[in-house]
Formats: C-alpha cells, structure tokens, sequence
C-alpha cells in the first residue's frame, strides 16, 4: 500500500489497530462505509494483540488464550472490507477530521466524515532513580519482544511494580522457560481499604478466578517481595536493584529490570485534535470527555478502547463497536447493524470489576512524585528537582514548564513525562492535577521528517499561485 | 471601590510587558492585565528573530531604537534573554531578486541608514555555507540575530514587577469608559481607574479600539512555525527569503525552527489555532531545495502564536484619534518581537511626557479612518 494509493477521503478513518480499532472497522465497514484502517505496526493487533497475524510464539499456553482472541477480532476485520492499513503512522488530526498520514516515507492528508481514535494505552511513567539506565526497559516492551519476536529476557532479571500485567508478564516469560529473579511488588498495602469496597462487582466479573490464578501460578516459580522504594543502581548499565520496606534494605545483582506501574490512555493524537479532557483522580491520569458514544467534544471525532479511559481489551473491542455503530447510523441510517444496548450490556460486564483492579493497584505516591535528581524528563534530561523548583517559583503548568527547562519537548513529545510533570506541579502548588493540567499537544503527534512533509501532494491553491 | 493606577496597560505580550517596565522605570505606577499569562501567544511563541532587515521605512526608527536595547537587554531586564548576534541574511534565488535588493539597499542608503549590505556569491556561501550553489547573493544585517520568545517576554514581565509594576493576570478586560478626568477599566478582577490607558492587546486589541470609536481592519493570523529535531551545528545567521515565505534558524541546541508566514487557522476566542500541513509542506519543500542538508531531519512539533495584522503590515503605535489619554501599541503584523524593546521605551516616553523623539509618523491608527 502506498500513500498515493489512499482515496482523498473515506467515510470512516480508524486511527489504530487494537481490539477496538479492529471491532469499529469491521462493524463500519459490514455496514456499508467505506472504512479505512492506519496501525503504525506492520500488523494489527495494537499492544494487548502484538503480533497476532506473525508471532513466532506458536505454543499457545504461553501467552495465553485471552491473547490468541485476537486471532479471531484481526481475521473479521481482515474480511470485512475494511481497507486495514499497516506501517501507516498517523501524525495529525484536525478538528475538520484532516488526517495527516505518512506511509513508507511518504506522507498525505486524507478526510473522513468521521474518525474514530483507537490509540490505546501506554505505560504509566515510572520515575525511580536510575530509570533512565541501559538495561531497565518498561515490562510493554519485553511483553512486545516477546510477542513479536519470541525473545525472551536474556540475564538476570527483576521485574518490579504493580498491575495485571506485571504478573501477566511474569506469567508469560516463565511459561517460555524464561527465569526470573525476583518480582518487586510495589502495590502499597493500604490500597485494599479503597478496594474492598468495590469487592462485590469484581467477585463477579471475569477477572477474579483469572487474576487468582496468575497469581499463583507466578508466586509458584518467582519470588515475590514488597516495597515501598526501588532504584535501578549502576555506572553505564545496570548492575543491581536496591529496594525496600520501611527500614529495610536489600539489593539484588541484575541485568535486566522491568517496570510497570498501569497502563494510561494514550491521549495524544486526541488532544492534538483539541478534544476536551478531564483527570481521572481513580486511574490518576487524563482521559477524554466523551459521550454515551464515545463522541469526543469535537464533532466526527470518537475515542475508543482504553484511550478513553482504561477498561481493557475485551472491553476495548465493545467500545469500538459502539463507536462504529454512532458513526454508521450517522452516516448511514438504513443500514443494518447490532443492537447497541446488547453491545452496552456486554461492555458493562466487562467495566465490572474496574473499579477493584484500579484502587488496588493505585501507584504509590512516592512512585508518580520523584523528587530530587531522578529524571523526569528523559528527552531533554529534566530532573525532579528542577521541575519542584520551578514550580515553587511560581510555574503555573506544564506548558509554562516546557517553555523554561524544554521538559516534554522532545521527540516523545510528552508521553513520558507528562503526568509526572502534572503530578508534581500539582503537589508543590497544593493543588490538583485536574486544576493544573496537561501538555497543550500539537501536531505532529508523531515525529516526521522534512522529506516526508516535502513529499505532500501540492494543494490546488499553491498550484495556481505557480502556474500564475 | 476602584483600584487607581498611573496607567493601565492592556495586553501582557512583549510589547505590554515592555511598556509597563519602561513607564516603572520613569517612576509611573501600572498596572499590566493580562487575559492568560504574559507570553502565552505570538510574543512567547514566535521564531525569536531579532531582525532590523528588511523592515518598512515607517518602522526602521523603532528597529533602531530597539537594536540599541537589544545589545543591552540584561542591563535592562537582568537577563540575557538568550540573545545571540550572528546576522539575517536576505538569500536572493535568483539574479532578479537580487537586483530588486540592490535598489532597496540603495534607497535605503540615501536615507541614512546602513544596517542593510549587499553581498555577492562568495560571501553567502561564507556566511551561509549550507545555502544551495544556485542562489547568487543577498543581503545581510550583521547586528540583528535572535532571542528565546517566551524567556524575553518574562524577563521583562518580571523585571517590570521589580521596578513597581503590577502585573495581574488571568484577569480580561470587559470594559472601558471615561469617569470624569480619569479611565475607567472594567476587569474580571474589578474595575481600575487610571488617567492613562496603553492598549497593546495584539490579536484582541481591535476590540479596545472599537470601544473607543475608532474600528481598525484588524486581521487575526497565526503564523506557523515547526522545529526539527537536534543537528550537528551548521548555520549560524538567521535566513530569510523573499520571493518564497521561508525563515530559517538553528538554535543553540541544535534544533532548527521554520518558519516565515504561511498561516495556521487562529481560533482568537479558543486560544487555538488549527496547523495548516499543506502549507508547512511548501516551506518543507523551500527548505529542501535550499538546504539539501536538511532532508533527513525530524520535524518534532510544530505549533502557531495568535497575534493581529493590518492591511498595510505595518503596526498602529502612537494616541488614539478619539480618546484623549488612550494610547495604542498594537498590530505588528508578524514582525514585532524585535520592536518590543524599544517600542515600549517610545510608548513610555509618549505616555508620560505626550511627545516623542522617534519618528512615529506613518504608524498612527488615524490612517484607517474613513
């Protein structure tokens, strides 16, 4: 597929090729409109389903049968209809739904009548000393490796923090014959007060008898520790892993350290479209206002999956759906599709259960507020302390932060550094996230070189202004 | 109860920041209102160039003025505001624009001033080495350069806050009347009364004008600007280009910012502006054939400031037409970082003692009445 092979414009664009990208563009396109689907990866699948149509990890018990339903959500939409776009990486998006696209060097802007946004989530920042370290990487990315390569973590290995799919990892890796060390539970205790309470609801929902069964199956083959501080400690790399619990103290030699502290809406391409957020004070992150449809506050525009606030796979899948749906009774009202109230009901089962999963495993404090020289901006090398100081001075928000120490201004573009900056603006000001705000992001969402925007298709206007 | 004040001054961009330091630095007392914060559009967020190059004859007596400033700025502001001094440099594409620019240099010349120097081939390839071989010459300002936008506009906000101005901000201006000898200035934060009113309010401040009975053709633009990821270092002047819409500057970090007018969709009452891709592709596509260097870089963001423009693109600076005590200092047309400076240093001066020395002439909101 080239860029120049895209049609100008298409009824529905799908921006991301995850659980609910795949959903909303099959349902779409079965609809009847014309759909066209980008994932910047050379295959769907987004993070939960990486690899799903190539991976080399053919032994199905070790990713597990919760992955391999991906097969069966990429296949449907592969037949669909859909137009399903790889290696396509979106780089804009515009109120009037002007999709800025480059595909194998070469870039176009196309139009939809309506976008659905299905970016997904990424990793919460982990700010702990020395997490900048050749040889700590995010757990998402040895789940990737392993995933889309089949690699497994090569060393010793420590995997620390709190969440599904720390333990999910861990799973993972030791049912490919993987070792791990040591695994760091960061989860402050005190989280199960908050949690308890929402215990009724995820005894009913799927996730007990999964969540407990990991567990165990982990606790099994790994030792598990508490802690409630962790630093990555070496000179040019990692060497070892100093942790502890109260007055404790332990280290444990390592090559390899893997952290994860939850995953949070992806919100980039969707505040760069000028979509209205809001803090999410129980997830402790910013996601999208949306509507029952998952309408964005900019009209045509819908955010899907866990980019709207983070439920998961399954239940990323169903919001695809009834996003799609929104957007084929818009388009196009006689056409037939699924009852959206059983769609709602389905999606309600999967949310149940959230609510337990997300107040248990709340990062710690200490773990979201660096302070001193730990790095918080790993772009251009901003440290806690800098940003503390900075905002004691009088720095309102992130965007006047950006202006005096250049933090989120790099090619990341903010992903992973914005809540920390929030978060610690917030505290040193006695205030709240939701007051201070988040980056003011703008296009490109992803970075794009001179040749690729050269390569643009000349508008009318500008050739006329030539030919005159 | 209304606060008082000697002057209000409408607007905390760079060139209200600056005119509040400068009526301070007289012994006045202002206060600056601001509807955001000092800096938040086109004065924090502009290309930063310090250029007298190239500027309409009614406004090279600011430019001066201002270049005098500028080679001073942290005995005025405590603050290097990241200024660097390394030229503009006007490249000629062709043999027709570069006789276009030997008529303009002199003119210029025959008017007295000098800032602006011809050069041929060889001394642009050694200024600008980079420059593809086909463009035969320019020419340069060597005293202009560049500064950081938003440290600038600080700097001055802060050291007007020393020297006793106050600076309010979030705070919008809903009103303006006469109240016996005095002005009246309705706020978001309660009114203020003052014998002197500055309206240096950019993009917003043909509204102030309209209250006051003199309408201006104000044009609300945003230029674009996008910057690449760090390079080895390899130009040093600022270009800019004539014929095509193209200006072009390496930073300190490595990181070249583009820009040179093609404009974003402001949104004045939102605070958004909305990037024009098609448009940023011509300058991508200027840069490429000027640059040939330049087209493996990354563009990492790219971002517009909200400012105002007049039908002749030169600024309304002096008293209002119909307001006696009200004076203006707005409309500076994508060109009026450089100006900030010195033109709150003339607007100081005309506050205060009614008159100035700098030839204003050609810059008064008279010009529009119909």
């Amino acid at each position: 597929m080239n860029a120049a092979d895209l049609a100008p414009s298409y009824d529905l664009a799908v921006i991301g090729g995850g659980p609910a990208g795949l959903a909303a563009a099959s349902l779409a396109a079965r609809a009847g409109l014309s759909t066209v689907l980008f994932d910047e990866n050379p295959g769907v699948g987004g993070q939960i389903y990486r690899g799903i149509t190539s991976t080399p990890v053919t032994d199905r018990a070790i990713l597990g049968e919760d992955y391999w339903a991906g097969a069966a959500l990429s296949a449907d939409a592969q037949a669909s209809g859909a137009l399903i776009v790889g290696g396509a990486t979106v780089w804009s998006l515009d109120p009037q739904r002007i999709v800025g696209v480059s595909i194998d060097g070469k870039a176009r802007m196309i139009e939809a009548e309506r976008v659905i946004i299905a970016t997904g989530a990424q990793e919460r920042p982990f700010p702990v000393p020395g997490w900048t370290l050749p040889g700590v990487m995010t757990a998402g990315g040895a789940q990737t490796a392993l995933k889309a390569q089949g690699l497994l973590p090569a060393g010793r290995t420590v995997i620390a923090g709190t969440g599904p799919l720390l333990w999910l990892l861990a799973a993972q890796i030791l049912r490919a014959g993987g070792k791990i060390e040591a695994i760091i539970d960061t989860t402050p205790r005190g989280n199960w007060l908050r949690a308890l309470l929402h215990l009724p609801d995820f005894v009913l929902s799927p996730y007990l008898a999964k969540g407990l069964k990991l567990l165990r199956e982990v606790r099994a083959k790994a030792p598990v520790v508490r802690a409630d501080r962790i630093a990555a400690v070496g000179t040019d790399r990692l060497s070892e892993v100093v942790f502890g619990l109260g007055d404790g103290e332990r280290r444990i030699a390592a090559d390899l350290l893997l952290l994860h502290q939850g995953v949070v809406p992806n919100v980039n391409l969707a505040i760069a479209a000028g979509a209205t957020h809001e803090w999410n004070e129980r997830q402790l992150c910013f996601q999208p206002v949306l509507d029952q449809d998952f309408g964005s506050s900019v009209p045509g525009i819908a955010v899907a999956g866990d980019g709207a606030g983070i439920a998961g796979g399954t239940a990323a899948a169903e919001r695809g759906r009834i996003a799609a749906i929104a957007a084929v009774r818009a388009l196009k009202p006689e056409a037939t599709v699924p009852d959206p109230q059983t769609v709602r009901q389905r999606l309600q089962r999967e949310e149940m259960g959230r609510a337990f999963l997300d107040w248990l495993n709340r990062p710690a404090d200490r773990f979201r507020q660096p302070e001193g020289d730990t790095v918080v901006c790993r772009c251009e090398e901003v440290t806690a302390k800098q940003v503390r100081d900075m905002a004691a001075m009088g720095c309102e928000g992130p965007n006047q932060m950006k202006a005096f120490l250049r933090c989120g201004m790099g090619p990341c573009q903010g992903r992973l550094c914005g809540l920390t900056v929030t978060e610690l603006i917030a505290k040193q000001r006695d205030t709240t996230p939701a007051e201070v705000g988040y980056y003011r992001l703008r296009p490109p969402v992803k970075p794009i070189t001179l040749a690729e925007l050269a390569s643009l298709p000349i508008s009318e206007t500008e050739r006329k202004a030539v030919e005159r | 109860m209304a606060r008082s004040a000697d002057v209000v001054v409408i607007g905390g961009g760079l060139h209200g920041c600056s005119t509040a330091l400068h009526l301070a630095l007289r012994g006045l007392r202002p206060i600056l209102v601001e509807k955001d914060y000092a800096g938040r559009h086109a004065s924090g967020v502009n290309a930063g160039g310090v250029r007298q190059l190239a500027r309409h004859l009614a406004e090279i007596p600011l430019s001066i003025a201002s270049m005098a400033l500028w080679e001073k700025i942290e005995d005025l502001v405590g603050d290097d505001c990241g200024f660097v001094s390394h030229g503009t440099v006007l490249v000629a594409e062709n043999e027709e624009e570069l006789a276009g620019f030997r008529v303009r240099v002199e003119d210029l010349r025959l008017k007295g001033f000098t800032h602006e120097e011809l050069i041929d081939r060889a001394e642009l390839k050694r200024l600008v080495p980079a420059v593809a071989d086909h463009c035969p010459g320019g020419v340069v300002s060597r005293r202009d350069g560049a500064a950081d936008p938003f440290r600038t506009t600080q700097a001055f906000r802060k050291r007007a806050v020393e020297k006793g101005a106050e600076v309010l901000e979030g705070v919008t201006v809903t009103g303006l009347a006469r109240a016996g000898s005095l002005w009246r200035v309705e706020t978001s934060a309660g009114p203020i009364e003052a014998p002197k009113v500055v309206n240096a309010a950019g993009a917003w401040a043909d509204r102030i004008a309209a209250a006051l009975g003199e309408p201006v053709p104000l044009e609300v633009i945003a230029p674009m600007l996008m910057v690449t990821s760090r390079l080895p270092a390899f130009i040093e002047p600022v270009v800019i280009l004539r014929g095509r819409k193209l200006s072009f500057k390496q930073l300190d970090n490595g990181t070249v910012v583009i820009g040179g007018g093609h404009l974003a969709v402001p949104y004045r009452d939102e605070n958004r502006t909305v990037i024009d891709w098609t448009k940023l592709a011509t300058s991508a596509r200027t840069v490429w054939e000027l640059f040939p260097a330049m087209r493996a870089a990354t563009i990492v963001r790219a971002w517009a400031g909200i400012e105002a423009r007049m039908p002749d693109d030169i600024p309304v600076v002096g008293p209002s037409a119909t307001s006696e005590g009200v004076f203006h200092q707005f409309g500076f047309s994508a060109h009026g970082f450089q100006l900030g400076p010195g033109t709150g240093a003339v607007m100081a001066e005309l506050v205060a003692t009614g008159a100035t020395n700098t030839p204003i002439d050609g810059l008064g909101i008279g010009r529009f009445k119909r």
